[in-house]
């Protein structure tokens, strides 16, 4: 009784590895995104486990990063941000809001030849402090901000 | 496949810098949304963004489901010039992916 269930169990893995493996073989490009997006990091729920899932020790307040966002936002299912570094050897910026469902919201590598600017658009699930995180010769500098949100981006 | 992209690259000969704009289209649906039957709304969202010029990086990003729908996206690089093509690729967790490209105009 009980090794018949073992082995149909045991098939069912089989069969769910080779399911895996069919998926990966047919969405390799995407695969190998999956691979280096980096998840652990997208998971977190603090500012301070995001910065650490990135890769940093605790982040320095710095008045060379500039976060330029609205002090309210109408709707927070579209927020616009404009993050600047000051910072020599500026490596990336990301976006983090605090009292989202997970705290990052996108990482970008800045390569030699950008400027350490970027625009983007997040969604904010209600009233938040939204932080530009720097990474910059190896270390992680931050500035932060108050957005009370009206209509939240989230949830349903 | 998803719709094109919006691109605009110009050069500024001031600075001899160039600013791209981006608008995709996109759902970037979070995961955390239930539709009226009350089931959850699976995930769908960008994972990578890459933005190449001359065959360089000149910006590479991940994003979470946090990014607005439709995303928008500016940055600025040096070291193009007005003709040279930027091309945007991205590709989402369901591992569609779109590629468009725009050519550097020069700011009049």
């Amino acid at each position: 009784m009980d090794s018949s269930r073992r082995e149909m169990l045991r098939g069912a893995g089989g069969i769910a590895v080779m399911a895996l493996a069919m998926a990966a073989g047919l969405l390799k490009p995407a695969a190998a995104r999956a691979m280096t997006w980096n998840k652990a990091a997208f998971d977190t729920k603090s500012f301070a486990d995001a910065v650490k899932a990135l890769g940093g020790p605790p982040a320095v307040e710095s008045k060379d990063v500039v976060l330029d966002g609205p002090d309210i936002a109408e709707n927070g299912a579209v927020v616009q941000f404009t993050i600047r570094s000051q910072l020599l050897d500026t490596e990336s910026i990301a976006v983090l809001v605090e009292k989202n469902p997970n705290t990052l919201a996108a990482n970008f590598q800045i390569p030699p030849g950008t400027d350490a600017f970027v625009t983007t658009r997040v969604k904010l699930a209600e009233s938040s402090k939204v932080y530009a995180l720097v990474k910059a010769g190896g270390k992680y500098f931050y500035a932060a901000k108050d957005v009370k949100v009206t209509i939240g981006g989230c949830g349903g | 496949m998803a719709d094109p992209m919006k691109i605009r690259a110009v050069l500024d000969p001031a600075t001899g810098k160039v600013e791209v704009k981006v608008l995709m289209a996109h759902e970037m649906e979070t995961g955390q949304r239930k539709d009226a039957k009350g089931a959850v709304i699976p995930a769908w969202f960008i994972q990578g963004v890459t933005a190449t010029c001359n065959g360089r990086t000149v910006l590479d990003a991940e994003w979470g489901p946090a990014v607005a729908k439709n995303p928008f996206l500016s940055f600025r690089f040096g070291g193009a010039k007005a003709g040279d093509k930027v091309v945007i690729s991205w590709v989402d967790n369901h591992g569609d992916k779109r590629s468009d490209e725009a050519v550097i105009q020069a700011r009049s």
